[in-house]
């Protein structure tokens, strides 16, 4: 690397030492990350603001109304011919979503072997399973308008803040996913292209870009998945 | 063109597949917690525990934090604790708006003053 990224003993300290040094050093301080790694996580943190406000908010009215929430387990379920099975829909879509961070990390893995297709490959298996993830929730969201009658502002199982607090949170986890799908597609043509073998110059930051971009793509869809791991966890079991 | 990639992140794919399987035992483990329907302060630590253990693990492996500078993890890490004193604010708050509610949207209160 022609940057200064070494100390003058030309070895970079680790823990601690590093963190105080990394920020003292008068240097870029995010060392042995490249920049768009950086800054992908810097937005991730912004995201995280994002979602936390959402979900105060949904502790707010909850923990505020004096009407009763409806409970999650049965609005959720979901009967294949017998008896209903609880949150069976939401459970589904979370193994999706696990089993697609998992193809994601097998696809930046095999983008640092510069396997050209077998990254493509589980790029787009990946744009697969995050496209059917929204599409269930399309399919829970036309279940909860047309056969349950839920709205933003009303609810005829209980508490009408529940509707609001629905459609925003999960509308706007499913408008990430949507996005992470068209990230995904774009990265998969990238990759077949073979743009990162010849650090052919990208569209947008006419920077030449390498298979650390497919790391970068990987750090937004496990954010996607980390922010769903919050939602099922307080919106659906709580 | 692989010798230049000097800052990526590259490890073995055992832990990876390990770490999956572990998630999906987790997020098994959140189910069963609403399938088997356990009530109460049970019901809730159990499903922040699971919760955390995913969360944390996603982010360490999935995202490389493990293998980070402690520069990017403390950048990253330490904001978020912000969001705690937002929660205690937000939930005295919402204790007052129930506790006026209780209140004040009663039938003996609307039948004095109307709705």
């Amino acid at each position: 690397m022609a940057e200064a990224t070494t100390t003058q003993a030309g070895q970079l300290a680790d823990g601690m030492a590093g963190f105080v040094s990394d920020w003292s050093s008068d240097q870029r301080t995010f060392k042995k990350v490249p920049w768009g790694k950086a800054m992908m996580w810097i937005f991730l943190l912004s995201d995280t603001f994002v979602f936390s406000c959402f979900l105060i908010s949904y502790m707010t009215v909850r923990m505020s109304t004096t009407v009763d929430w409806p409970n999650a387990s049965e609005v959720f379920a979901l009967s294949f011919g017998g008896d209903p099975i609880p949150l069976i829909l939401i459970a589904i879509m979370t193994f999706i979503l696990i089993t697609s961070s998992g193809t994601m990390v097998l696809a930046v893995n095999y983008g640092y072997r510069n396997d050209r297709k077998k990254t493509a490959l589980f790029l787009l298996i990946t744009a697969v399973f995050g496209a059917s993830f929204v599409g269930m929730q399309a399919f829970e969201w036309t279940k909860l308008i047309v056969d349950e009658g839920i709205r933003p502002w009303a609810n005829p199982m209980g508490a009408p803040q529940f509707g609001a607090i629905f459609f925003m949170v999960t509308g706007f986890h499913g408008f990430h996913v949507s996005i992470g799908v068209i990230f995904l597609f774009i990265v998969m043509r990238k990759v077949l292209r073979g743009d990162y073998d010849v650090g052919r110059k990208g569209f947008f930051t006419s920077r030449s870009g390498s298979y650390e971009e497919v790391e970068t793509m990987g750090l937004y869809w496990h954010f996607v998945d980390l922010v769903w791991v919050f939602i099922f966890a307080f919106f659906y079991l709580w | 063109m692989a010798d230049a990639h000097v800052e990526g992140q590259q490890h073995p794919l055992g832990i990876y597949i390990k770490i999956w399987i572990l998630l999906f035992v987790l997020s098994g483990f959140s189910y069963a917690v609403d399938y088997l329907q356990i009530q109460g302060y049970l019901r809730w630590s159990l499903i922040l525990l699971f919760m955390f253990l995913k969360a944390g693990y996603i982010m360490a492996v999935f995202m490389h934090m493990k293998w980070e500078r402690m520069s990017l993890v403390m950048a990253i890490l330490i904001p978020p604790f912000a969001i705690l004193v937002f929660i205690a604010i937000m939930s005295l708050e919402a204790d007052w708006t129930f506790l006026t509610r209780e209140t004040y949207f009663t039938e003996a209160f609307f039948k004095l003053f109307g709705k």
